[in-house]
């Protein structure tokens, strides 16, 4: 499916025009030595856009995480999420302010960088609690969502027939009712202290539908390929031809579908949330603050940007990065050069020719 | 579903949450008016057995029936969903449709990045901040409806490089294609600042008359190209028709009271008319010209009515119920308002603007997307090049080879996502407090109510699976390798 055949170095070549067998030579060089993963990651880290928001994501990850701590791990932030204090700037507004040169006061960051609430807390800390809560329940919704639907996917591709009609009724059955109204319904169940981690879990139970339909698609063209037979003569068992076999040839679909699915997660949370029926009081989710804030916003505006400016970041960079992982994972994908860079080794080739044909003058 | 519903919601909490010094009581009270001591189970079974007898029980909070509240919610969700999803369909195929055609340049890229901007904007965030800055600023600007020269000039140039990314081609064509995009942009801004059009708009014959040609033209040069003199005589003779009927028809709006159904039956008799008009123009491809004329009919036959509404506008803007803050932010309708159809029709559009646009900004992403990708796809296959080889016109390659199979996947896709925003617009009601589905769905859930919750879940699950087998057979129908009775 993605490497191509080696072609045999004189004879395929031979037969095919002269051009094609130059283009298909360079293209076969470029992945020559490679592992299929060795591919996918080059492809991956061309995509600059993706590479990019992988980046950003990193940073946001890492800065909700160590500002202000995990748990009892205490952070480098000197405020924490829920303690109140006393106002440093006039109803609250935030400290930071731009250098002079593009509008602001002169670069500072000062106490509270993105403001403070009506009762001094701190938004800044509060905003990465809620990152931090998002981020968690956008985890554990990809990672339940996807157990779920490859195993429901993989059985029902690989056994068919009644165990396939059933999951895939049952499939059906959950996509008829909107993710939004499952996961309401789901999510007041998970009121409560360990509420995000099970409120994740329910969204994850209500979205994996996809990605079974996906994975069942890709079984059942795949169980009909020469190196299943081939498995299944040797005497391997289902669960490892399943697991080991086909499994590992289906990830790009997996992977893409996943990516994809948790940038749907973190707005389906923060939706649930600013609804009142997902992370509610004694926890902080970026959705919930933007409810909380809402009506503030003519007077303290700063309440309401931060966090909405988050969920805006977060979910591009992971549509972005999934949008890379994509093409990555396409094998039909070619890299099509734009006309300036054909013109730039066009004018190349031309220089060194030039170069070559000098010293024999 | 029930026993879910059942087990989520807490219809006693605020009973035992309460200090009345009765509260015993109050809690068994509760517990016969609910039937909580029978068995969940038997408790669904009743359920389903008043279902299907068609009824639908009660909503127990407020006492009203829950076949009269699905009514109203019903009828306010189809207008925002309507709207919005006609519109998003309109916009994303075209945009995405253009974007394909132009792969890999820069206006490619601009409208994949904003396509991937919109996608990951949460909707509530969207619709809050239109309620609170769109909605705010808009009313300001109505009330006192000037622009400033930089304003205008400054949007006019943003257009005109849009435009010109967009025609693609050669230096020339874009810097063609920039300044007609400009200086349209900056004169149409100035004229309708100028005239007080924001404070009186209006349409009258004589921009009917520019707008509806420019229609014709667009309208023929997509169908059948305007080498095709029949067709274009059809669609133009269709725009004087029009204007001829305008002063008619004042009188006729005026003196006879208007409703949905009057109005819409005057649509279809321009569009029956409009069809007429092709086939009298006659010709060996008489089928393409009316078809032509009678979305030229369409356009027009709404241009007059969008006039129509839009000359009640002072009456509207001066009335006490709107206090000259006409862009609403809440429910569907001004109460009290009173006043004829027009003005009725104008208060639901006022209504509808701000949440048909939250909607719209994130529908049209995923359409622009989707039609791209679909476009792309078509666009390499052999067929394509057979046509292109067979000297057919450009013209005709895009839209009859390309278009056509390429919206193919979209019909089946168009309504389940109608579905699902039929019941997933939760969040927009929920911001714009609209009285549809979503809310009352809300509201049930927050009022422990499961009668209106099941109503509502078997609804959508109703539709869901209506539009699956309507997406299947929209397939079949367009696809002829595939065949339903395989």
């Amino acid at each position: 499916m993605s490497t191509p055949e080696t072609p045999s170095p004189h004879g395929a070549l031979d037969e095919l025009p002269p051009e094609e067998a130059v283009e298909n030579a360079i293209e076969l060089k470029e992945v020559e030595g490679l592992s299929q993963n060795q591919i996918v990651l080059r492809r991956f880290f061309r995509h600059r856009a993706a590479v990019a928001a992988m980046v950003v994501l990193i940073g946001i990850v890492l800065l909700a995480f160590t500002s202000i701590g995990v748990g009892p791990i205490p952070g480098w932030w000197k405020f924490s999420p829920n303690q109140t204090g006393a106002l440093a700037n006039p109803s609250g507004s935030p400290t930071m302010s731009l250098p002079t040169w593009l509008g602001g006061t002169g670069l500072a960051i000062g106490e509270h960088p993105f403001g403070q609430d009506e009762a001094g807390r701190d938004v800044f800390a509060r905003v990465m609690r809620g990152t931090q809560t998002s981020l968690t329940v956008m985890g554990i919704v990809g990672l339940v969502a996807s157990m779920v639907g490859i195993l429901v996917g993989a059985l029902a591709g690989y056994y068919r027939g009644a165990l396939d009609s059933w999951l895939m009724r049952f499939t059906d059955l959950v996509i008829t009712i909107p993710v939004l109204v499952l996961g309401a319904i789901l999510g007041s169940l998970a009121a409560g202290a360990g509420g995000a981690y099970l409120l994740a879990i329910f969204l994850g139970l209500a979205s994996w539908t996809t990605l079974a339909r996906l994975v069942r698609g890709e079984f059942l063209s795949l169980r009909e390929r020469e190196f299943v037979d081939a498995a299944r003569v040797a005497g391997a068992s289902d669960r490892r031809i399943i697991f080991k076999h086909m499994l590992p040839n289906s990830i790009g679909v997996i992977i893409v579908n996943q990516t994809l699915l948790m940038s749907s997660a973190i707005l389906l949370e923060t939706a649930l949330s600013f609804v009142g029926m997902g992370i509610r009081y004694p926890n902080v989710s970026l959705g919930q603050l933007i409810n909380q804030y809402q009506e503030a916003f003519a007077t303290r505006p700063w309440l309401f940007w931060w966090p909405g400016m988050l969920i805006v970041t977060i979910a591009l960079t992971v549509n972005f990065i999934g949008d890379g992982m994509r093409d990555a994972f396409d094998p039909r994908q070619k890299r099509i050069p734009s006309q300036r860079k054909m013109d730039r080794a066009a004018a190349r080739t031309a220089r060194s020719t030039a170069a070559a044909a000098e010293p024999g003058l | 579903m029930y026993l879910m519903v059942s087990v989520s919601i807490r219809p006693l909490d605020d009973l035992l949450e309460s200090t009345s010094p009765n509260k015993e009581q109050l809690i068994a009270a509760r517990r016969v008016l609910l039937d909580l001591d029978t068995p969940v189970v038997i408790r669904y079974v009743k359920w389903l057995g008043n279902f299907l007898t068609g009824d639908l029980g009660t909503a127990w909070v407020s006492g009203q029936a829950v076949g009269d509240k699905l009514g109203g919610a019903v009828v306010s969700t189809l207008q925002l969903v309507s709207a919005a999803t006609l519109l998003a369909i309109l916009f994303g195929v075209a945009v995405g449709i253009v974007s394909a055609l132009r792969q890999y340049t820069s206006f490619d890229y601009l409208i994949t990045f904003v396509s991937f901007v919109l996608y990951s904007l949460p909707a509530f965030w969207v619709a809050v901040l239109l309620k609170q800055w769109g909605a705010i600023g808009f009313n300001d600007f109505l009330a006192d409806a000037s622009q400033s020269w930089p304003a205008m000039i400054g949007a006019g140039l943003v257009f005109g490089v849009v435009a010109a990314l967009a025609v693609g081609g050669d230096a020339r064509r874009r810097v063609t294609g920039f300044a007609i995009g400009a200086v349209a942009t900056s004169a149409v801004l100035a004229y309708l600042s100028l005239s007080g059009w924001w404070s009186t708009p209006h349409l009258g014959p004589v921009l009917i008359a520019v707008v509806g040609t420019g229609f014709a033209l667009a309208i023929t040069t997509l169908s059948t190209g305007l080498r095709n003199r029949r067709s274009l005589g059809s669609a133009l003779s269709v725009v004087v028709l029009g204007i001829v009927l305008y002063t008619p028809l004042q009188y006729l709006f005026a003196y006879v009271p208007m409703n949905w159904p009057f109005a819409l039956a005057l649509g279809g008799v321009a569009i029956g008319s409009g069809w007429l008009v092709g086939r009298l123009w006659g010709g060996p491809d008489r089928g393409q010209s009316s078809r032509t004329a009678a979305l030229t009919a369409l356009a027009v036959s709404a241009m007059i009515f969008i006039d129509q509404v839009m000359q009640v506008w002072p009456k509207y803007f001066n009335a006490p119920a709107i206090k000259g803050r006409p862009i609403a932010t809440v429910g569907d309708r001004t109460p009290n308002l009173g006043g004829d159809f027009w003005v009725r029709t104008l208060d639901t559009y006022t209504h509808l603007l701000l949440p048909t646009l939250a909607l719209l900004l994130i529908s049209f992403a995923g359409y622009t997307r989707f039609s791209r990708a679909s476009m792309l796809e078509v666009m390499g296959q052999d067929y394509i090049r057979t046509a292109r080889a067979k000297g057919l016109s450009e013209r005709t390659v895009v839209m009859r080879h390309g278009f056509r199979n390429s919206m193919i996947p979209l019909a089946t896709i168009v309504p389940l996502d109608v579905v699902a925003l039929f019941g997933g617009a939760i969040i927009t009601e929920q911001v714009f407090g609209r009285p549809g589905m979503g809310q009352l769905f809300i509201k049930s859930l927050h009022n422990a109510e499961i009668e209106p919750i099941m109503a509502y879940l078997v609804i959508t699950a109703g539709l869901a699976v209506l539009a699956n087998i309507l997406a299947d057979l929209i397939y079949a129908a367009l696809d002829p390798r595939i065949r339903v009775n395989a």
